[in-house]
């Protein structure tokens, strides 16, 4: 099979317009892919799937991921020269800034006539709130049906031009996303250690602290 | 109100309850079984339980199983799984209640008809299992439906599920038809149906079933907390 | 609908509907099957709209085993999963636990002792004989011969059992595999148990084939049923059993050749017509290969550790990236899809089920037979509901 890079010079070259990256993985695994961007992503897949060299015709696995909002700290470094004539002073400036998150959809190709692969493609949201769509590839394979539903369930990503976008796993009166990272669940928990740190803090702060848990008074001398 | 004669009054024809066991053994030496219309009855039930077919997770499997040759529920006369709640004595819930099969169960139960018993199978049906952390995941099914018999595991060997249908059926042999401890299905103040949840925007609701199920009371910890 | 309809790509608007209310043949019916029905194999639901007996719409609705996996498993460690595996294909909890391991060893580069492959590739396929003739018992059972046919598979299904169990300490839910090895080495005493119990294997296919593969209204009612396109079943991602009926070989374990599966001799079989028969006969089949495939395992067994010394359990933290690790569970392909960020929690964690993707097609398969013909095909389509909802 042609390395990524080939395969996203051809994709760039046969449509000018697209924006195509190449994310690299640097884990061991080494599975690098390709970032397609949101507007051409129907077009692109679909070349994937019918060029005679690659025939990605399997879509394996399709799936979210949540990227939540980062707070970077920048500090800025500046050379303030000393009015009074001495040393140079160096003064750092924090500024904040919320780098946006978004959520993203990937996708493992495969060539069953040519038995190869994978070619991992992602999509990306422009931001995690209100600008949630992404072109949904089940018409090119069928195979993203189930699972761009279930992603819309759990991570909210709107894919246009599905044939039956609903939730899939939660009911329909579901509100939630509950696989965002940032997802909240109801409150309903008996009161039991666990291992989980989390889950015992919140236990913690939904049930009282038991009377028995006040150390008893020291007897006066 | 006249006065009465004061005949003395027969003395009352030994109610089975009045007999002790040894007794009753000594009559069946000789050949006389006694009984009383409740034993009977309740040997009847006992011995005749049918559970709903109904699995929800992996300890169905094991309730299969149970059923099958090697573990054989037929020996206790359970083996008649019956698909429909309308024919069924007993409902085994065997495995994960999500939220979203929540009222599904609920409304299982209420088309059972009575009597009717309920025994929760396995960790997730009791507390939630190993998924309790899971935003959809019931985190016990006695929030909703009064449950009868507990077994627990992950999933709870074929044996256990046999252990547990004979604690049932001890505690069906023990039932009064009369009196004041009378049996549940004998009373008609008693509810046989439960509310069912409705599917909210966050969660069940509501979340649990009041008159069923209380939270446990929060164990005292040590006071270093 | 073909592939050609598929490549001219036009995104349809809304859901398809297929009902059509015919002025002769009056009212459709829509049947909501399920959660609770003895037919679909636990908790699975579809809404199929009928006319008169025949499947016009059938809507498969899931969600009611949603466990949460994903979200449980991107909240505690990695090895903290490897029990809740276990759960997701209950009757395959050996190869749900090599699965995650060989996703989690990919991106961990972790190697694996000889011996434990060996040992991973005996535990799968006989987990792929348990599945298998479970499956056949329970298709048996749909096809109206209540419970018998069954029974001669559990009684099969517990001799394995009782072998895993001797193994990993628990019948269904073994928890036995590790990253880099297995959790304990076979008693030699274990290993001939293992080896006498499948060179006897056959014996008890003989007997179920006598009594199952001939039959009269097993023909009848499963032979034209139910067929399933090849070239669609491809663009829909239907792999495993499911697929090689249709005739299209595409068996991961010679594709991929994960594991030692190249060292063994084994031959992928395939179906000519893709109907319910065939994915019967399929399964029939590759339990035969199987039993083939473990009789060499037991000869070639090498010595050695079964876990990778340098392997490390506690503390386990693998380099932030990606891994897409998949094998032919008896039921298709499973895949694992794990991102680390270098902390000792999953990123982001992704069971690919084959039970939920090879039900894609489902409506397309049952269109135009008969109610109780879709349930045969439910049947024939092997699914567990944990995988499914997850
Ligand atoms: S208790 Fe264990 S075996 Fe039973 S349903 Fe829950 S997870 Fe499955």
């Amino acid at each position: 099979m042609e390395s990524l890079e080939q395969i996203r010079d051809r994709l760039l070259a046969r449509f000018p317009g697209a924006t195509v990256t190449l994310v690299t993985n640097p884990g061991v695994a080494a599975e690098h892919s390709l970032l397609l961007d949101a507007a051409h992503g129907a077009e692109l897949a679909l070349f994937l799937r019918d060029d005679p060299a690659l025939q990605l015709d399997y879509c394996s696995n399709a799936t979210g991921v949540d990227w939540p909002d980062k707070e970077i700290t920048d500090v800025k470094k500046t050379t303030v020269p000393d009015p009074a004539g001495g040393a140079p002073k160096v003064v750092e400036e924090k500024t904040k800034h919320v780098e946006p998150g978004c959520l993203e959809a990937v996708y493992h190709l495969y060539s069953m006539a040519l038995r190869h692969g994978p070619v991992v493609i992602r999509l990306r949201t422009a931001n995690r709130s209100d600008q949630v769509k992404l072109p949904s590839l089940t018409p090119v394979w069928r195979s993203c049906d189930f699972q761009e539903r279930e992603i819309y369930d759990l991570y909210g990503i709107v894919f246009e031009g599905h044939r039956d976008l609903r939730r899939l796993l939660m009911w329909e009166e579901f509100k939630d996303h509950p696989m965002r990272k940032d997802y909240v669940d109801p409150d309903d928990y008996e009161w039991e250690p666990t291992p989980h740190a989390a889950v015992l803090e919140r236990a913690k702060a939904h049930y009282p602290v038991p009377p028995a848990a006040t150390p008893p008074e020291a007897p006066k001398p | 109100m006249s006065e009465l004669p004061s005949t003395p009054l027969p003395a009352p024809f030994p109610a089975a309850g009045n007999i002790t066991d040894a007794d009753r053994e000594e009559l069946r030496r000789h050949g006389i079984l006694m009984t009383s219309l409740e034993e009977l009855y309740n040997w009847g039930r006992s011995n005749s339980i049918w559970p709903l077919q109904f699995g929800l997770a992996c300890c169905a499997i094991e309730m299969i199983a149970a059923a099958t040759a090697r573990f054989d529920i037929a020996r206790f006369g359970a083996e008649i799984f019956r698909p429909s709640p309308r024919q069924a004595d007993l409902m085994i819930v065997s495995g994960t209640v999500t939220k979203k099969m929540a009222p599904q169960v609920v409304r299982l139960w209420n088309q059972m008809p009575e009597p009717k018993y309920c025994i929760a199978m396995g960790a997730c049906a009791i507390s939630g299992g190993p998924f309790k952390q899971g935003y959809n995941v019931l985190k016990g099914v006695d929030r909703f439906i009064p449950v009868d018999i507990y077994i627990p595991g992950c999933p709870p060997r074929p044996e256990a599920l046999l252990h547990g249908l004979m604690e049932l059926q001890k505690q069906i042999k023990r039932e009064h038809l009369t009196g004041a401890d009378a049996a549940r299905h004998t009373r008609p103040e008693v509810p046989s149906e439960f509310p069912i949840p409705a599917y909210g925007a966050h969660d069940l609701e509501p979340t649990m079933n009041p008159a069923v199920w209380k939270p446990a009371p929060p164990l005292p910890r040590s006071g270093k907390a | 609908m073909s592939v050609s309809d598929l490549s001219s790509f036009t995104p349809s608007s809304g859901p398809t509907v297929r009902a059509v209310k015919d002025p002769f043949h009056g009212d459709l019916l829509e049947v909501s099957m399920g959660p609770q029905h003895p037919s679909t194999h636990g908790v699975f639901r579809m809404v199929v709209t009928l006319d008169g007996e025949v499947v016009v719409k059938l809507k498969p609705v899931f969600g009611y085993l949603h466990r949460n996996h994903e979200k449980i498993a991107e909240n505690t460690t990695y090895l903290g999963s490897m029990p809740y595996t276990d759960r997701l294909d209950y009757l395959c909890s050996m190869t749900t636990n090599w699965a995650y391991a060989l996703a989690v060893e990919k991106l961990a580069g972790q190697a694996v002792p000889d011996r434990a492959q060996y040992l991973r590739v005996i535990l799968a396929e006989m987990t792929r004989l348990v599945n298998h003739s479970c499956l056949v018992g329970f298709l048996f059972n749909d096809l109206g011969t209540s419970f018998t046919p069954l029974l001669y598979a559990f009684r099969e299904r517990e001799k394995i059992l009782d072998l895993f169990e001797a193994l990993s300490g628990s019948r269904m839910m073994c928890n036995f595999q590790r990253f880099g090895g297995c959790r304990v080495d076979p008693t030699p005493e274990w290993l001939a148990a293992a080896s006498r119990l499948v060179d006897n294997y056959p014996r008890f296919l003989d007997e179920y084939e006598t009594m199952l593969t001939a039959n009269e209204i097993m023909l009848a009612r499963t032979q034209g049923i139910g067929i399933l396109d090849a070239k669609l079943a491809v663009n829909a991602g239907i792999t495993g059993p499911c697929l090689r009926a249709s005739g299209y070989n595409y068996d991961l374990r010679k594709v991929d050749g994960y594991g030692f599966y190249p060292r063994f001799d084994f031959k992928v079989p395939l179906g000519a017509h893709g109907d319910t028969y065939d994915r019967y006969m399929m399964r029939i089949l590759e339990m035969r290969e199987s039993v083939k495939i473990l009789q060499q395992a037991f000869r070639d067994l090498p010595g050695g550790p079964v876990m990778d010394p340098k392997a490390k359990i506690r503390g386990f933290r693998p380099k932030a990236g990606e891994a897409y690790g998949r094998i032919e569970s008896p039921k298709g392909e499973l895949g694992f899809y794990l991102i680390s960020d270098g902390t000792p929690n999953p990123y982001r964690y992704r069971v690919r089920p084959p039970s939920l993707i090879n039900l894609t097609l489902l409506e397309e398969m049952c269109l135009g037979h008969t109610i109780a013909d879709s349930v045969v095909i439910l049947g024939s389509v092997d699914i567990v509901l944990g995988e499914v909802d997850r």
